[in-house]
């Protein structure tokens, strides 16, 4: 069937209720109204106030409360409404939720899922728009995942749910409408594992979330131009999965990095370090982060020019010293085996 | 304004302007105090507790002073509170303590040198906390407190009678997630017992610059729930005022804050300074409200104990303080490896790549890095050292 990744969450999230009593659903709005994002919509309808309700606006009560419930049994699934309403119960996931299970030398693992709606490009004004992956993705402890469409999003958040170990769940805001035909209650990939969305022998891109459609698009483009990009879909920022990143980098010789957030200190930096030190006598060219500027979210008017798009990944692809000397606006070309055909880049206006 | 919820009025009176006591400083039974007193048993069960704890407290702190723990936070003048509320939970009830609170998981039985885990530096936490209904030791302030409120709501859907009782500190009651955990409490009815522990110091900060509340039990009502001030060097008192709120809790009328109003005779920690904020003679009043005195005069005066069962309880915690001695001067070592046990239910191959490099360093063998060799860690096809080969392929 064809379901928008809300959709197909919701579908996850009431399988799971389903099939395991010990799952309860609660936080901000997810009652009644179904979730500012409709992600729990007819949860409560269907299975009563117990198992999906209300929680007073208080993300930190709310994930301490997930943790008091996990050391007892349940499985909770809390949402914090939006990334940066999150910020209030960072204490509670990092010295609390992420650590546990090793403070208590394994007697107290922590399953509870926190969905966390991430990301820009739905016009919200302040504090609704963070990618907030890498504070989580630094944190030993937690799983940090977060799916580019519907087919994962159902399975990744069944396997996350099932999972023995606290998990952040970020879900691509602007993904959220996005649909896609989904075999639910199928399983994608393992949760653990990075996937390659498309083939190609030139030039890996390298996203996540929101911006593995983006990336998907630019090889597109580059495909017209003749230039073969690969794009891995990392899945799980944490753990990273190395082997399939590490093998199509070292196939293909070049790697662009893809985000939303700032660059600087973002989870580009850790990708870019890795890739660097498992593929050095593969890369003919440094890594590249494509990344959002280094400045605060912007107001919904300017995102667009923040968010990396089409244009910025494609003028990235071009900077990774191809032996044809290529420059941007030049034409494409060269023998097959001495490199690709090469983008011809955008002009951003 | 319309109330919205349908607990009994009476639970919400605000807290009485002098707090419960039962027994007076010189051991005699106070009149007419609003709780039943303990039965003779159960007051010769905490002295006894008291006791035990205090010597177990003494021992630690000296353990700390000749550096056998890295750290000791001393509960010294506060074991009535600890007692009194570790001794009203039944055996399926939770204890959610904080740093402070080592006597009061000694009073429930935890294995001392457990207790100790912590301060000593082998482990962040030594005890197992479903079996012994104890979680781990909070050091961060207040955050313990909602995952009371979850559990017991989990107890609740699973059909369990589990009540819990969260012990936290003066200060700690400034904190956001005391605030959270109290409205979350109410709200959901939570069977939960908090005993505020006002030792009228945080570290260096008197009690006076945290609230401008009249009292910290006042802000109960705010949450909707009852707040009660007790005489937190009253053993007996602590005890019948967390037993009836605990029984209050079981039966449906939600949580009680409970402010115990005590002084922390000691320094903060061993390496605390308090000649830098506060007068030696600021203590001396409290000092002649010593709870092991207090009970000690009470039990006596009625006949309850003699000298025989007095010194029954000293040469139990001598015997207790010989152990603890006796089992940390064996400097077990922890084990290394431990370090990567247990981040995640299963090792990811980045962990155990790490720990193999910290192997490596322990054998004096050269150090990888963190990622090992270029494709260490991962599969067959993508390791080793032909690197030209492969990348033809």
């Amino acid at each position: 069937m064809e379901l928008s990744l809300a959709q197909a969450l919701n579908r996850a999230l009431r399988d799971a209720l389903r099939e395991d009593p010990d799952v309860v659903v609660y936080g901000e709005d997810v009652g009644p109204l179904g979730g500012v994002f409709r992600v729990t919509d007819g949860l409560t309808a269907e299975f009563g106030e117990e198992r999906c309700f209300d929680a007073p606006i208080a993300e930190s009560g709310i994930v301490g409360t997930a943790i008091g419930m996990a050391m007892n049994g349940l499985r909770p699934v809390v949402e914090m409404q939006f990334d940066a309403f999150g910020y209030p119960a960072f204490q509670q996931v990092v010295s609390h939720l992420a650590k546990m299970r090793n403070r208590t030398m394994g007697r107290l693992g922590l399953p509870v899922v926190v969905r966390v709606p991430y990301g820009g490009g739905i016009g919200g004004v302040e504090h609704h728009s963070d990618s907030s992956e890498a504070y989580y993705a630094h944190t030993p402890g937690l799983t940090v995942v977060t799916p580019a469409g519907p087919a994962d999003g159902y399975s990744m958040l069944r396997d996350a749910i099932a999972l023995p170990d606290p998990v952040i769940f970020l879900e691509p805001k602007r993904l959220y409408w996005s649909k896609a035909e989904v075999g639910a209650p199928a399983r994608t990939e393992a949760l653990d594992r990075a996937v390659v969305r498309r083939a190609g022998s030139d030039v890996t891109l390298l996203a996540y979330g929101p911006t593995v459609p983006t990336a998907l698009e630019a090889a597109e483009a580059a495909h017209a131009d003749g230039c073969a990009v690969e794009v891995v879909d990392l899945r799980s920022l944490a753990p990273f999965d190395d082997a399939t990143v590490t093998a199509s980098v070292r196939r293909t010789g070049r790697a662009v990095v893809v985000h939303e957030a700032s660059t600087f200190g973002g989870y580009g930096a850790e990708v870019a370090a890795r890739v660097t030190e498992q593929c050095f006598h593969y890369l003919e060219a440094p890594v590249l982060r494509v990344g959002g500027f280094d400045i605060p979210y912007p107001p919904p008017k300017l995102e667009h020019l923040h968010l990396p798009g089409v244009d910025r990944i494609l003028d990235a692809i071009a900077r990774l010293q191809w032996e044809s000397g290529w420059t941007p606006g030049a034409a494409p070309g060269g023998p097959a085996g001495a490199g690709p055909a090469l983008p011809a880049a955008r002009s951003t206006s | 304004m319309e109330r919205i919820d349908d607990r009994p009025e009476a639970r919400l009176a605000l807290p009485s302007a002098e707090p419960i006591r039962l027994v007076d400083r010189s051991g005699g039974r106070v009149p007419g105090a609003p709780v039943p007193a303990p039965d003779p048993q159960t007051l010769a069960r905490l002295l006894r507790a008291m006791v035990v704890g205090r010597r177990f407290d003494r021992q630690a702190g000296a353990l700390a002073r000749q550096g056998r723990l890295a750290v000791y936070p001393s509960s010294f003048g506060q074991e009535a509170c600890q007692v009194g509320g570790a001794l009203a939970l039944a055996p399926a009830d939770w204890l959610f303590p904080t740093y402070r609170d080592c006597v009061s998981l000694v009073a429930r039985g935890v294995d001392p040198v457990e207790v100790l885990t912590l301060l000593r530096g082998d482990w962040h936490s030594g005890y197992d906390p479903e079996r012994h209904r104890c979680a781990t030791q909070c050091t961060p302030l207040a955050t313990n407190a909602s995952h009371a409120v979850g559990l017991t709501y989990a107890a609740r859907r699973k059909g369990e009678d589990v009540a819990a009782l969260v012990l936290m500190g003066d200060g700690a009651t400034s904190e956001g997630d005391a605030h959270e955990a109290y409205n979350f409490a109410a709200l959901w009815n939570a069977p939960v017992v908090f005993l505020i522990q006002n030792n009228q110091w945080a570290i260096s900060v008197p009690v006076r610059k945290q609230s401008a509340a009249p009292t910290l039990a006042h802000k109960a009502i705010g949450y909707g729930m009852p707040g009660v001030r007790v005489d937190g060097n009253d053993a007996a008192a602590v005890h019948a005022v967390v037993d009836q709120a605990l029984a209050e809790a079981r039966c449906g009328h939600g949580p009680t804050i409970i402010e115990a109003m005590t002084y922390r005779l000691d320094p903060h920690t061993n390496s605390d300074a308090p000649q830098r904020y506060r007068d030696d003679d600021e203590s001396e009043p409290w000092r002649e409200r010593d709870p092991i005195d207090r009970l000690t005069a009470l039990l006596r005066a009625e006949g309850m104990v003699d000298d025989a069962a007095l010194a029954a309880m000293a040469e139990e915690g001598e015997r207790l303080a010989a152990q603890v001695r006796d089992r940390l001067a064996e400097d077990e070592a922890p084990d290394p490896e431990s370090l990567f046990a247990h981040v995640y239910a299963t090792v990811p191959h980045a962990l155990a790549r790490q720990r193999a490099t910290l192997r490596d360093e322990l054998r004096g063998e050269p150090d990888e890095g963190p990622l090992g060799e270029p494709g260490a860690g991962l599969p067959a096809e993508l390791r080793g050292g032909a690197h030209d080969e492969l990348k033809e392929v």
